[in-house]
C-alpha cells in the first residue's frame, strides 16, 4: 500500500522500483535490461490497449506486471472514472480519452528510442487484453486517471502521451472534449478507441491518468499520440457525453483547450526557448535540449509545437493548437526517452553539461524531480499568463492556457526525457547561456512570452484551464480540466527522470536515487498535469464564487472553498466561517450513509473571527428568565422554530415539541406565518447570535469573576540560556496592555499573576502597595499549593510599577542559574490552585523548556524510542506516559483553567504527555525546537502576542443539538468531555475548532432537511456569561448522487485527518492508514457504482466535488504523523497530531497541501498574489523563486539559476552564493518587488493563527531536503507515494471494491 | 571551723554545688533510710569572675572507661611525674608539657581552690552562633508591630558575626532568603504537610551537591554552610536587609472567617527551622526562637482546631482524656525536640497570648534543649520586651550569658553511682561504670547533653550509694564526684569546665548526728521538689502528691504542695508547663522562691521585714511585696491604699509616706532587673482585682471558716477550702508519729 510505484508502461520496472523487497532488487537489472533492450511481445497487446485506453490500460498494465512479478498490489489500477454520473463533470473525459491515445503513441516512440519504454507500453497493453475491453477500459482508465489524478501518472511511458491525452481528455471530459476531441481524434489514428473510452470517462468526469500513456505512444507520433489522444478523447467524449449530456459538450471544449495548450507548450518550448531565454529558463532549456537531443524525433514535434503553441495562445487556443502542441511535447518526451536509452543522445543534450549535474541532484530526490524542474519552470511561467488570462476567459481562455499547460508539461517532459536530467539542466544552463533567460522566463513569460508562459504555465494552469473549461461546463468542469492536465504531464516527467538517472550517474546525489532503479522513473507515465489539480480547483472556485457574497439563506448550499475570499451574509444559517460541513446534502437514512461512507461531520469554530466587513453576532437579551428554549430538547430560539397558533406557541425544529411562548416574547404572525418582528430579532432571522446568560447558567449559580491570566515561566538553565526568559519578560511588559477586553475604551478586567519555576516554583507578590515584588519559593512540589492570595493576581494598571520591576529582575535573578531540572505537573497545579483560590476561570501561559525529570508529580522519563516506530507499540508513544496529567486536566476543566504551552526544547520533552492538559482544556501548544533568540524571537513573540490578545471565552460548554434522525456522536478537538454530549472547554479562543461527527439514529426527511444548532456557553473576557448560538441547516437526499454533488472535500479531509490522528492513539499506524485509504476507496467506489455512468472498471471516475480527495488524502497519509521519516522526532509528531486536532478547514487545507507561490511571476503593480503552483518539484524552475507556506512555516526557495535582478531585488545581492540561508526575514529593500514580496509574506502570515518563520532555502542546499518534504505531490523521502502513484493505488483499491 | 552553713555557702560559691547531705552515709542501706537521696544541685556555668580559664587541654586519666580529669584530689608523685586517678586509681604519667611540674610549681588544676576549673580548648574551627527567628504572623496588628520592633532591636544585640535567619508562619510557612538584593525571596511551605528532614533539606536546596552526585560524597559541612547562606546570614551583613524585611512583615494575609481561629502552622514551622539547622549546622550552637501568639491550629503539632467553639484543652479535659490532639502533638514536638537536641540546637518559646498557646505540648522543645520559655499576655508588654532583651544580656566580660552545645559528664568514685539528672538536658545514653541501675530523673547514662546553658542553669543530680553495709568505707574516706562540662562559649570558644567535689563518708549508725547536721534543707527541698515535678510531669497528679506526702515533709513542702508545680487547679496546662519548666532549671535560690514565695512587709513601724506567707500578714497599714519568681506583687494595705488615693504622698509633710510607697518599688525594680524571665509585675491594693495573686499564695490561716476564731488584728480572710498550714502540720505530726511506729 504504502509505496506505490506505478509503472504503466513498464510494469516490471514498477516491480523493480519497489525498493522494499530484496528479491525485487535482484530482478531489477534484468527488468531494466528487458525494458531497455527487449520488447516483450506479450506486452504488445497491452500496449495496444494502452493506446486505446490510456488510463485504465495503464493500470491494467501495472496489474499485469504485478501479476507477473507477483506484485499484484500495484496492479490494481483502480482509478476508475467513477462517476460518469457527473454529467457536467469533466472527469470522465479526463481519464478515458487521453490515456488511451497517449499511451500508444508514446510507447511507440519510446519503443523506438528505448526498448524499455516500449516494453512498458506493451505491458500496459497486456492489461487491456486481459479485460476484453481493454481499449475501452483503458480509455476510461485514462480518463479516470486524468480525473482520478495522478495514479495514472505512474505509467511514465504512457505519461508523456498521457498528458496530452489527459489534457485532452480533460477538456473533453470537462468541456473541451467536444471541441478538441475532434481534432484529436483526427490526429490520432488510434485515438478513436481511446476516445470512446475517454468519452465514457469524460462523461464521468474522471481524470485519466492513463492518458499520459497515450502521450507516450503519441510521440513519434508525438503529434500522433496527441492527436490520438485528442482523437480518442473526442470520440470518447462524445460517447461519454451521451451518458451525460453536458459532459460531452464540455469535454470537447476542454480537449480543445487542452490540446491547444499542449501545442502551445510544445510549440512553446521552442518558442519558449527563444522567449524563455529571457523568460523561462526551464522551457528554454528544455526547448533547447529537446531540440538537441530529441532533434531527430522530437525536433520535429517541437518545431511543430512551437508554432502551434504560439498560435493557439494567441488565438484563443483552438483545438489545432493542442494537437500541435501535443505533437510538440510528445516529441520531446520521446526524445528524452530515447536519450536515456541512448547515452550519446543524452550527452548531446547534456552539453549544456552543468545542468546535468544539477538535474542529477534533482533526480536523486525523486524520479520526477527532474521532469518537474523542467516542467515547473514552464509551468510557473505558464501559470501566470494563464492565470491572468484564464479567469477572464471562461471557457476558451482557459483552454488555451490549458493547452499551454499541457504543452509545457510535454515540453518539459520532452526536455527531461531527452536529457531528462540534462534537459532540466540544460534548461538551466540554457538560461546561463542565455543569461537573461532564466530570470527572464518568469517575467518574460509573464509578459511577452505569453505563448511560452502559457506553455509553461499551462501545465500548472492546465488545471486551471481545465477549471475554466469546467467552469463553462457544469461548473464542475473547472476541476476537470485540471485533471486532464494531470494525465498528460505526468507522463513526460516520469520518463524524464528515468532517463536522467540513467544518463547521469553523477546527477544522482541522493542515495535513494541511486537505489532507485531506472525503472521507477519509467513507471511514472501518468502525466501529473492530467490528474486533478488542487490549484486548478482552487482557482476555479475563486473565479466562480469569489466575486459575489455568499448568502446563507439557502439550505444545503455548499459555500466557496476556504481558499476563496468571499463575503458572507448571514440569512439564517451560520457562516461557513463558523461551521463547515462535509456534506450539504445529507443522506436521508443510515443505509445510504453507510453505503457511501462519506463522513457526516461539521467543523465548528464557534468564536471564529470575522473580516471587518461582516457583522459580529448580535447580542440578544431575553431578560431575567433567560433565553427562550424548547421545552423538550432545550434547543435555543432560532429561525427553525415554527410559530403556530397565532404566535402563542412554537414548534421546535429539532424535536418537534410544541412550547408555549412566554408572554413577554409574544408577537403576532403575519400572513406567511412568520412573526412580525422576525427581522428585528437576530434569533429569528440569523444563523449566528449570542444570548446573555442568566445566573442559572453560571457555575454554582454565581456570577463569575473576571478571568485571570497567569504566566508561568521556566527559569532553568536551558530557558535562560536560550534567551527565552529575557524575551518573555521584556515582552510581557508591553503585552500586558493588550489583554483581551470587550470594550476598547475600558481597561481589561483580566487580572494577571506571575510564577517562575525550575525544580521549584517561585510565586510573586506584586501587590500595588509594595515597593518591590516579593518572591515566594515553593519547593514542596509534591503537594502544590498557592503560597499567597492577596497580591498574586493583580490588576495590571494598579500594579504596573511592581510588575515592571519584577519583569526587569527575573532575567537578572536567574542569569547565573545552574539548575537544569524542571517540574511540570506542579506548575499547572500551581496555576490551577491560584485560580481556585481566586474563584475564577482563566488561562495559564506556561513557558517550558525541558523534560520534567525533577522529582515531582507528573515526573517523566525519556521514553523516546525510535525503534518502536512502525511497530504496534508505536501508538504508546502518542499516549501520555503517566495518567497524572489526565487527572490534572480534568481538574483544570472543572475550574475553567485553560493551559497554553510554549515549548522551547533542545531535546525530547514528551509533547505527547505534556500536551495532555493543553489539549484537554482548549489550550494551544507552541513549540520552538532549538529556540534561539536571534532567529526565533520574532516567531515566538508574534505567537505570544496573538495568543495573549486573541478574543476568547472561558469555562465554556458546547453542545450540538440536531434534528431528530441524526445525532452528534463524536467530537474532535481540544477539549474535555465528561459525558457524551457536552464538550467542555476550559478556554475557547477564536482559533479553536471542534469537529463533530454525526450519525443517523433515524431517518431524515428531504423536506425538512437536517438541522443542527451549536450552543456555546462561555464567560467572556469581561466576566459576562453568554451563549453563542450557531444554526445550520443542510438538505437531505435520498439519491446518492445528490450527496456526492454537494459535499466538500476540504472538510472531509479535515475530518479524516482528525479522525486518523486520534486513531493513532489506539491503533497501529498501518491500520489507521489502511482504513483511511479504504474508506476513501469506498467513497469513490460507491460513487462509481451508484452515480457514475456505466463504464469500464478500469476507469477511474471521481465525483467532481471529491476529485481532490485522493491527492489530499495522500497528503494526510504522508504527513509526519502517519508516515514519519527518520528525521522527524516523536515530539514533532505528537505536536502536529495535537495541532491538527484543533485546525479549521482552511488551516488543515494549507497544512496538508501547502501553498506554493511562484514569485518570479509576481506582479508588483497588482494587489493579487501569483497563482499558486502545485506542490511538486517538477513545478519549480531553477530560475525561479518560490514562496511555500503551510501554516507553520514559510519557505523561500531560490533556484540556482534565479535571475540576478530578481535576487538583487529580493536579497540585495545578485549572487546566488551570497544569499544567507540563515536569514529569517528579508532585507527591507527599497524596490517595488521587495516591498511587494514582504507585503505578501506579511499578509500570508496574517492569515494564519501562528506566525510563520521564514526560511530561505537555496536550491541544492542541505535545507532543500526539508523543503522538499512539503512538495506533497512528489514521492517523499519517507516513502510517501507521489500523487500519481497514489492515484493509481487508489484506482486499484476502487477496482477491487467494485469487483 | 566553719559552720556547715558557711561550708555550704563556700562550696556553692566555688563549685556551684549544693548537696542534700554534706556527709554521705557510707552504705546503701543507710542512704536509703535517709529518705532524701544523696544528691546535689549543680550549676555548671556558675559565674565565676574570679576564675580565669586556662588555655590548655585538661589532662585525662588514661584508663579508657575513666578518662577523669586531673584534679586537686589526685595523688601526685612529683618526682616520678605520675599521678593517680582518684576515681579509678589508675596511675598516669604526666604529659610532656608538664615536665616542669613540682611541688612548688603546680598547675592550677592541682590547687584546691581550683576544684572548679575551666579549660579553653581547640576543637575545629570556631562556628558563629546562630539565631533563627520563627515568627508567627497571625497576631493582632499591635502585637505584631511590637514584636517586629523587638526583633529589629534584637539585631543590634546579637554578636555581629552571629548568623541570623527568619522564618515566618501563619497558614503557610516562609523561610526568608536574606542574601538577596532587590526582590525579597522566601521559600514557602504549607502548614499541613509533615515533611521529613530530608525533604525539607531538599526543598531548601541544601542537598544540591549530594543530588548532583559528585562522586556520591556526602555533603561537606562547609558546602552545606554555603548553601544555607541564603537563609542564615551574618547579622552584620544583612542588618539593614533584615530590618527592612521585618518592617515589611505583614499579618498573615489569608482571611480568617468568623468563628475561626487563624490557621497557625507552628508545628511545621518548627520542623522546618530544626530541619534547616540540622541540615546546615549540626552540632553547632544555635537557637531557634519561636514567637507565637496562639496555639498551633493546623498540621502536625496541632493543639486545637480552628473552630473557636472548640476551646483549647484544660486540665479537666486532659484528666478526662478529652484532649484530642494532646498526645499526638506532644509526641510530635518531642520528636522535634530530640532531633534538635541531638544536633545541639535549642528552642526558645516566646508565647504571648491571653489564651493558652500550647506550651503543654511544646514545652519539651525547650525542656530538652535548654531553651527558654517565656509566657506573657502580649508582645506589647514590658514583660516580653524586657525578657527578650535579657536573653541577650552580657556578663562582666561583655560576653553573652549563654552557652551552647554543652555535654555534661559525671564521674564518681566507686562507692557512688549516678542515678540520674533532672534539668534541661537529654541523655546521651553513655553507659559507664558509674551509672546506676536505679534511675531517678533522666538516668541510665553518665553523659547528658545540654544544648543551651546560662549561668543560672542548674541541674539536680541524684546519686546512689552502692557500698554494701558489710563493706565499710575506711574511716575518713571521701567520696568524689567530678562534673566535666564541655560547651561552646558565646564567643565561639570551646570550653571545658571541670568541677570535682568530695564529701566524707560517715557511718550512719555511729555518726548520725553528724550526718544530720550536714543536712542542707534548702537544697533538699529543691531536690525533692524537682523529683516531685519530674514525677508530676510524667505521672498522674494525685499520685505524685501522695508520693510526696509519704516522703520527707518539711515546712517548705507545704507550699510546694500548693505550688503551681504540683497543683494544677486554677492553672491552665500551659501555665503548669511554664512553671515547671522554670523550676527544673533555676538555681537553688530561685527555686526556693518558687516553692515558697517571699513576702516582705513595709510599714512605718520599722525597716522592711520578711513576714510569714500567711494571710495574717495582710494588714491594712502595710505594704507587702511578694516575689513568687513569676510574679512580683506589691500590695497596698487598705489604709495605705486610701492614703495613696488621697494623695498624701504628694504633700511635702508626708514625705515619709512617699518614701514608704517608694521603697517596695525600688526593691521590686532590683528584683526585676536580675530575673529571667521577667516576672509579671503587679501593683495592687486591698480589694483590687489583682490582689488575688497574693491571696492565692498566702497560707490560708484565716478563711471564711475560721475567720471569727482569730483576733481582730487578723489579716485578710481567704476564701478557700484549702487546708491551712496549721491543719497541715497537725496532720503531719500525727502522720509522723504513726509512721515512726
Amino acid at each position: 500500500m504504502i509505496r506505490w510505484e506505478f509503472c504503466c508502461a513498464s510494469s516490471p520496472a514498477a516491480h523493480v522500483f519497489r525498493p522494499l523487497k530484496a528479491s525485487e532488487r535482484l530482478t531489477r537489472p534484468l527488468k531494466l535490461f528487458l525494458q531497455q533492450n527487449l520488447i516483450n511481445i506479450d506486452l504488445l497487446p497491452q500496449f495496444l490497449f494502452i493506446l486505446f485506453s490510456p488510463v485504465s490500460a495503464v493500470f491494467r498494465d501495472r496489474d499485469e506486471l504485478r501479476m507477473n512479478v507477483n506484485q499484484q498490489p500495484h496492479m490494481a489500477s483502480p482509478y476508475g472514472q467513477p462517476q460518469p454520473g457527473y454529467q457536467g463533470y469533466p472527469q470522465p473525459g479526463y481519464g478515458g480519452g487521453h490515456v488511451p491515445s497517449g499511451y500508444p503513441a508514446q510507447y511507440a516512440p519510446y519503443n523506438g528510442p528505448g526498448s524499455a519504454y516500449q516494453q512498458g507500453p506493451p505491458q500496459g497493453m497486456r492489461g487491456p487484453p486481459t479485460s476484453g475491453a481493454p481499449p475501452v477500459s483503458g480509455a476510461q482508465s485514462y480518463s479516470q486517471f486524468g480525473q482520478g489524478e495522478t495514479q495514472n501518472g505512474p505509467p511514465p511511458m504512457g505519461a508523456p502521451p498521457q498528458r496530452p491525452p489527459v489534457s485532452q481528455t480533460y477538456t473533453p471530459g470537462a468541456v473541451n472534449l467536444s471541441g478538441p476531441q475532434p481534432p484529436f481524434s483526427q490526429q490520432f489514428g488510434a485515438p478513436p478507441v481511446s476516445m470512446q473510452q475517454m468519452t465514457n470517462q469524460m462523461a464521468s468526469m474522471q481524470v485519466g491518468s492513463t492518458a499520459p500513456s497515450p502521450a507516450g505512444p503519441g510521440y513519434a507520433p508525438p503529434s500522433v499520440s496527441q492527436a490520438a489522444m485528442s482523437a480518442p478523447y473526442t470520440p470518447a467524449a462524445p460517447p461519454s457525453f451521451p451518458p451525460t449530456s453536458a459532459a460531452p459538450s464540455q469535454p470537447p471544449p476542454t480537449e480543445a483547450v487542452a490540446r491547444p495548450p499542449p501545442q502551445s507548450y510544445y510549440g512553446a518550448p521552442p518558442p519558449a526557448q527563444q522567449p524563455f531565454p529571457n523568460a523561462v529558463p526551464p522551457f528554454s532549456s528544455t526547448g533547447p535540449t529537446q531540440p538537441q537531443a530529441p532533434p531527430p524525433v522530437s525536433p520535429q514535434s517541437f518545431p511543430q509545437a512551437p508554432p502551434v503553441s504560439q498560435p493557439p495562445f494567441s488565438t484563443a487556443q483552438v483545438p489545432p493548437g493542442p494537437t500541435q502542441s501535443y505533437g510538440g511535447p510528445l516529441p520531446p518526451t520521446q526524445p528524452s526517452f530515447s536519450r536515456p536509452l541512448l547515452p550519446t543522445s543524452q550527452p548531446s543534450t547534456f552539453p549544456a553539461g552543468p545542468p546535468p549535474t544539477s538535474t542529477p541532484s534533482q533526480l536523486p530526490g525523486v524520479m520526477q524531480p527532474q521532469p518537474p524542474v523542467s516542467q515547473p519552470s514552464p509551468y510557473h511561467s505558464g501559470p501566470h499568463p494563464t492565470s491572468t488570462g484564464f479567469p477572464p476567459q471562461v471557457g476558451a481562455p482557459p483552454r488555451p492556457p490549458f493547452a499551454g499547460m499541457q504543452g509545457p508539461p510535454m515540453a518539459p517532459q520532452g526536455p527531461p526525457l531527452a536529457s531528462q536530467g540534462p534537459p532540466m539542466v540544460q534548461a538551466n544552463h540554457v538560461p546561463p547561456t542565455q543569461p537573461g533567460m532564466p530570470p527572464g522566463p518568469i517575467s518574460a513569460s509573464m509578459s511577452g512570452p505569453p505563448p511560452q508562459p502559457g506553455m509553461q504555465g499551462y501545465p500548472p494552469q492546465q488545471n486551471g484551464a481545465f477549471g475554466q473549461v469546467r467552469g463553462p461546463q457544469p461548473g464542475y468542469t473547472g476541476p476537470y480540466p485540471g485533471q486532464p492536465n494531470y494525465g498528460a504531464p505526468p507522463a513526460a516527467p516520469a520518463p524524464a527522470p528515468p532517463a536522467t538517472k540513467r544518463l547521469d550517474p553523477d546527477s544522482v546525489p541522493s542515495p535513494q536515487a541511486s537505489d532507485m532503479p531506472p525503472v521507477q522513473k519509467t513507471r511514472h507515465r501518468i502525466d501529473p498535469d492530467a490528474i486533478p489539480s488542487p490549484i486548478q480547483v482552487i482557482e476555479d472556485d475563486k473565479a466562480n464564487k469569489g466575486s459575489e457574497p455568499f448568502t446563507t439563506g439557502v439550505r444545503g448550499q455548499a459555500p466557496p472553498l476556504v481558499t476563496t475570499k468571499f463575503q458572507v451574509k448571514d440569512q439564517g444559517n451560520a457562516s461557513p466561517r463558523y461551521i463547515r460541513c462535509t456534506a450539504y446534502n445529507m443522506p436521508c437514512n443510515s443505509d445510504m450513509a453507510k453505503q457511501s461512507q462519506v463522513p457526516l461531520a461539521a467543523v465548528i469554530k464557534p468564536l471564529a473571527p470575522l473580516p471587518p466587513d461582516e457583522t459580529p453576532p448580535y447580542l440578544v437579551d431575553h431578560g431575567e428568565s433567560g433565553p427562550i428554549r424548547c421545552n423538550r430538547c432545550k434547543a435555543y430560539m432560532c429561525p427553525y422554530m415554527q410559530f403556530i397558533e397565532g404566535g402563542r406557541r412554537f414548534q421546535c425544529g429539532f424535536c418537534s415539541c410544541v412550547t408555549e411562548v412566554p408572554p413577554h416574547y409574544f408577537q403576532h404572525l403575519d400572513h406567511t406565518g412568520k412573526r412580525v418582528d422576525c427581522y428585528d430579532r437576530p434569533e429569528l432571522s440569523m444563523g449566528s447570535y449570542e444570548f446573555m446568560a442568566t445566573v442559572d447558567y453560571c457555575k454554582n449559580n454565581k456570577i463569575p469573576q473576571p478571568p485571570a491570566f497567569i504566566f508561568l515561566i521556566d527559569v532553568s538553565y536551558n530557558a535562560v540560556k536560550n534567551g527565552m526568559v529575557g524575551i518573555v519578560c521584556q515582552e510581557l511588559k508591553t503585552l500586558l496592555d493588550y489583554l483581551p477586553r470587550e470594550n476598547p475604551d475600558v481597561e481589561s478586567n483580566i487580572r494577571v499573576g506571575f510564577v517562575t519555576y525550575n525544580k521549584v516554583l517561585h510565586f510573586y507578590n506584586v501587590k500595588a502597595s509594595l515597593a518591590q515584588p516579593q518572591m515566594m519559593v515553593v519547593s514542596d512540589v509534591a503537594d502544590m499549593f498557592v503560597p499567597l492570595l492577596d497580591g498574586f493576581l493583580v490588576n495590571v494598571s494598579e500594579s504596573r510599577v511592581v510588575i515592571e520591576s519584577l519583569l526587569d529582575q527575573i532575567p537578572e535573578m536567574f542569569a547565573d542559574t545552574r539548575e537544569t531540572e524542571t517540574v511540570f505537573g506542579p506548575v499547572i497545579q500551581a496555576g490551577l490552585e491560584a485560580l481556585k483560590a481566586a474563584d475564577c476561570a482563566g488561562k495559564l501561559f506556561v513557558f517550558h523548556s525541558s523534560l520534567p525529570i525533577a522529582e515531582a508529580p507528573g515526573k517523566l522519563k525519556n521514553r523516546e524510542d525510535k525503534k518502536l516506530v512502525g511497530t504496534d507499540k508505536e501508538k504508546s508513544l502518542f499516549q501520555p506516559q503517566v495518567s497524572f496529567y489526565n487527572t490534572l486536566a480534568k481538574e483544570c476543566v472543572v475550574q475553567g483553567c485553560c493551559v497554553d504551552l510554549f515549548l522551547f526544547p533542545n531535546q525530547y520533552v514528551d509533547v505527547a504527555t505534556l500536551g495532555v492538559v493543553p489539549t484537554s482544556t482548549g489550550g494551544s501548544i507552541y513549540k520552538y525546537t532549538y529556540f534561539q533568540a536571534s532567529s526565533d524571537q520574532e516567531r515566538f513573540l508574534n505567537d505570544l502576542r496573538r495568543d495573549v490578545q486573541k478574543p476568547m471565552g472561558f469555562d465554556a460548554v458546547m453542545r450540538v443539538r440536531t434534528s431528530t434522525g441524526i445525532r452528534a456522536t463524536d467530537f474532535f478537538g481540544s477539549f474535555y468531555m465528561s459525558n457524551t454530549t457536552d464538550v467542555e472547554l476550559a478556554g475557547l479562543d477564536c482559533d479553536k475548532t471542534v469537529t463533530v461527527e454525526f450519525r443517523h439514529d433515524d431517518k431524515l426527511s428531504e423536506e425538512t432537511g437536517a438541522l443542527m444548532q451549536c450552543a456555546v456557553l462561555y464567560t467572556s473576557c469581561s466576566g459576562q456569561r453568554r451563549l453563542r448560538i450557531h444554526n445550520m441547516a443542510v438538505n437531505c437526499c435520498s439519491q446518492l448522487a445528490d450527496l456526492y454533488r454537494n459535499c466538500e472535500t476540504d472538510t472531509v479531509i479535515n475530518f479524516f485527518a482528525k479522525y486518523a490522528y486520534r486513531s493513532v492513539l489506539s491503533s497501529p499506524i498501518k491500520n489507521v492508514r489502511d482504513s483511511l485509504v479504504n474508506q476513501c476507496a469506498q467513497i469513490l467506489a460507491c460513487y462509481r457504482k451508484n452515480c457514475a455512468s456505466p463504464s469500464s472498471a478500469g476507469q477511474l471516475i471521481l465525483p467532481e466535488c471529491m476529485k481532490l480527495l485522493p491527492v489530499y488524502l495522500n497528503c494526510v497519509l504522508k504527513s509526519d504523523v502517519l508516515q514519519p521519516g527518520a528525521d522527524i522526532s516523536l515530539d514533532d509528531r505528537a505536536y502536529l497530531r495535537q495541532l491538527v486536532s484543533t485546525m479549521d478547514v482552511s488551516e488543515s487545507h494549507v497544512f496538508f497541501y501547502p501553498r506554493l507561490l511562484p514569485l518570479q511571476k509576481l506582479d508588483v503593480e497588482s494587489i493579487s498574489v501569483p497563482v499558486a503552483v502545485r506542490d511538486s518539484e517538477e513545478r519549480l524552475s531553477r530560475g525561479g523563486v518560490y514562496l511555500l507556506e503551510n501554516g507553520l512555516n514559510i519557505f523561500l526557495w531560490v533556484g540556482v539559476n534565479a535571475q540576478q535582478e530578481l535576487l538583487q531585488n529580493i536579497f540585495g545581492t545578485p549572487a546566488f552564493g551570497q544569499i544567507d540561508p540563515n536569514m529569517t526575514s528579508l532585507p527591507a529593500l527599497d524596490n517595488p518587488f521587495s516591498k511587494r514580496l514582504r507585503e505578501i509574506i506579511e499578509s500570508v502570515r496574517a492569515q494564519r493563527s501562528r506566525y510563520m518563520k521564514l526560511m530561505v532555502v537555496k536550491q541544492e542546499d542541505k535545507l532543500e531536503l526539508i523543503f522538499k518534504h512539503f512538495l506533497v505531490e512528489d514521492k517523499s523521502n519517507n516513502g510517501g507515494a507521489s500523487y500519481v502513484d497514489f492515484l493509481c493505488h487508489m484506482h486499484k483499491e476502487i477496482r477491487q471494491l467494485l469487483s | 571551723m566553719a559552720t556547715y552553713q558557711e561550708f555550704i555557702q563556700q562550696n556553692e560559691d566555688r563549685d556551684g554545688v549544693r548537696c542534700s547531705w554534706n556527709l554521705w552515709p557510707s552504705s546503701r542501706l543507710e542512704a536509703t533510710r535517709l529518705v532524701v537521696p544523696v544528691s546535689c544541685l549543680y550549676t555548671p556555668l556558675k559565674e565565676r569572675p574570679d576564675l580565669p580559664p586556662v588555655q590548655y587541654e585538661p589532662v585525662l586519666c588514661s584508663r579508657a572507661n575513666c578518662k577523669a580529669v586531673l584534679n586537686p584530689l589526685c595523688q601526685v608523685d612529683f618526682r616520678a611525674k605520675i599521678w593517680a586517678c582518684n576515681f579509678c586509681f589508675q596511675r598516669n604519667s604526666f604529659p610532656p608539657s608538664y615536665a616542669g611540674i613540682s611541688e612548688v610549681n603546680q598547675p592550677a588544676e592541682l590547687m584546691p581552690q581550683f576544684s572548679t576549673i575551666e579549660y579553653i580548648v581547640q576543637r575545629g574551627p570556631p562556628t558563629p552562633l546562630i539565631f533563627l527567628y520563627v515568627v508567627d504572623t497571625c497576631l493582632e496588628e499591635e502585637d505584631l508591630q511590637a514584636l517586629k520592633e523587638s526583633l529589629q532591636m534584637s539585631l543590634s544585640l546579637l554578636p555581629p558575626n552571629a548568623l541570623v535567619g527568619l522564618i515566618t508562619f501563619g497558614r503557610m510557612i516562609q523561610i526568608h532568603e536574606l542574601s538577596c538584593e532587590g526582590i525579597a525571596k522566601s521559600y514557602v511551605f504549607r502548614g499541613t504537610k509533615e515533611l521529613t528532614p530530608k525533604q525539607i533539606q531538599e526543598m531548601l536546596g541544601l542537598m544540591k551537591p549530594a543530588t548532583s552526585g559528585q562522586q556520591g560524597k556526602p555533603l561537606a559541612p562547609h558546602d552545606a554552610a554555603a548553601a544555607s547562606c541564603i537563609f542564615l546570614q551574618p547579622v552584620q551583613a544583612v542588618d539593614m536587609n533584615l530590618t527592612d524585611l521585618l518592617g515589611e512583615l505583614q499579618r498573615d494575609p489569608w482571611p480568617v472567617p468568623q468563628g475561626k481561629r487563624p490557621l497557625r502552622s507552628t508545628g511545621i514551622a518548627l520542623s522546618i527551622a530544626i530541619g534547616l539547622l540540622e541540615g546546615t549546622f549540626p552540632n553547632t550552637g544555635a537557637r531557634v526562637m519561636l514567637f507565637t501568639g496562639g496555639p498551633p491550629t493546623q498540621g502536625p503539632g496541632m493543639v486545637v482546631g480552628d473552630e473557636l467553639k472548640t476551646p483549647i484543652r484544660s486540665w479537666h479535659d486532659i484528666q478526662k482524656d478529652n484532649a484530642r490532639h494532646l498526645k499526638k502533638a506532644t509526641k510530635y514536638y518531642e520528636a522535634l525536640a530530640n532531633r534538635a537536641a541531638v544536633n545541639g540546637h535549642s528552642v526558645d518559646i516566646y508565647a504571648c497570648a491571653l489564651d493558652q498557646t500550647g506550651l503543654l505540648e511544646m514545652k519539651c522543645l525547650s525542656n530538652l534543649t535548654g531553651g527558654h520559655i517565656v509566657m506573657g499576655d502580649s508582645f506589647n508588654t514590658s514583660l516580653f520586651k524586657q525578657t527578650f532583651q535579657r536573653v541577650f544580656s552580657k556578663d562582666y566580660n561583655g560576653e553573652f550569658r549563654m552557652a551552647f552545645g554543652g555535654t555534661l559528664e559525671v564521674k564518681t568514685s566507686r562507692e557512688l553511682k549516678i542515678s540520674g539528672v533532672i534539668g534541661p538536658c537529654v541523655s546521651l545514653n553513655t553507659k559507664g561504670p558509674c551509672v546506676s541501675d536505679n534511675e531517678m530523673g533522666v538516668g541510665g547514662t553518665c553523659q547528658w547533653k545540654i544544648c543551651s546553658l546560662t549561668p543560672a542553669t542548674t541541674l539536680a543530680m541524684y546519686f546512689e550509694v552502692v557500698n554494701q553495709h558489710n563493706a565499710p568505707v575506711p574511716q575518713g574516706g571521701r567520696g568524689a564526684v567530678q562534673f566535666v562540662t564541655q560547651y561552646q562559649h558565646s564567643n565561639t570558644q570551646r570550653r571545658i569546665r571541670v568541677t570535682t567535689i568530695a564529701r566524707n563518708w560517715a557511718d550512719a549508725q555511729s555518726q548520725i548526728q553528724h550526718i544530720e547536721s550536714s543536712f542542707d534543707q534548702e537544697a533538699s527541698a529543691v531536690l525533692m521538689a524537682r523529683l516531685g515535678v519530674f514525677r508530676a510531669e510524667s505521672e498522674e497528679g494525685p499520685d505524685v502528691l501522695r508520693w510526696l506526702d509519704r516522703q520527707l515533709i518539711r515546712l517548705f513542702m507545704f507550699h510546694l504542695r500548693r505550688s503551681p508545680f504540683l497543683q494544677v487547679f486554677n492553672n491552665s496546662p500551659d501555665e503548669s508547663s511554664y512553671y515547671r519548666h522554670h523550676f527544673v532549671r533555676q538555681d537553688l535560690t530561685q527555686s526556693l522562691i518558687m516553692i515558697q514565695p517571699i513576702l516582705y512587709s513595709y510599714s512605718f513601724y520599722g525597716p522592711p521585714e520578711p513576714v510569714l506567707l500567711d494571710s495574717s500578714s495582710i494588714l491594712p497599714d502595710r505594704i507587702l511585696l511578694m516575689d513568687t519568681f513569676f510574679q512580683l506583687v506589691i500590695y497596698h494595705g487598705e489604709t495605705i491604699a486610701q492614703w495613696r488615693k488621697a494623695g498624701y504622698q504628694e504633700m511635702a509633710e508626708y514625705e515619709n509616706f512617699k518614701q514608704l510607697l517608694q521603697a517596695p518599688l525600688d526593691d521590686a525594680q532590683e528584683i526585676l532587673q536580675t530575673r529571667f524571665p521577667m516576672p509579671r509585675y503587679i501593683d495592687t491594693e486591698h480589694g483590687g482585682s489583682q490582689a488575688r495573686f497574693l491571696l492565692s499564695k498566702v497560707n490560708p490561716s484565716q478563711t471564711h471558716n475560721n475567720l471569727y476564731a482569730w483576733g481582730q488584728e487578723s489579716g485578710a480572710p481567704i476564701l478557700t477550702d484549702d487546708v491551712s498550714l496549721q491543719v497541715f502540720m497537725d496532720h503531719l505530726k500525727k502522720l509522723a508519729v504513726s509512721s515512726a511506729a
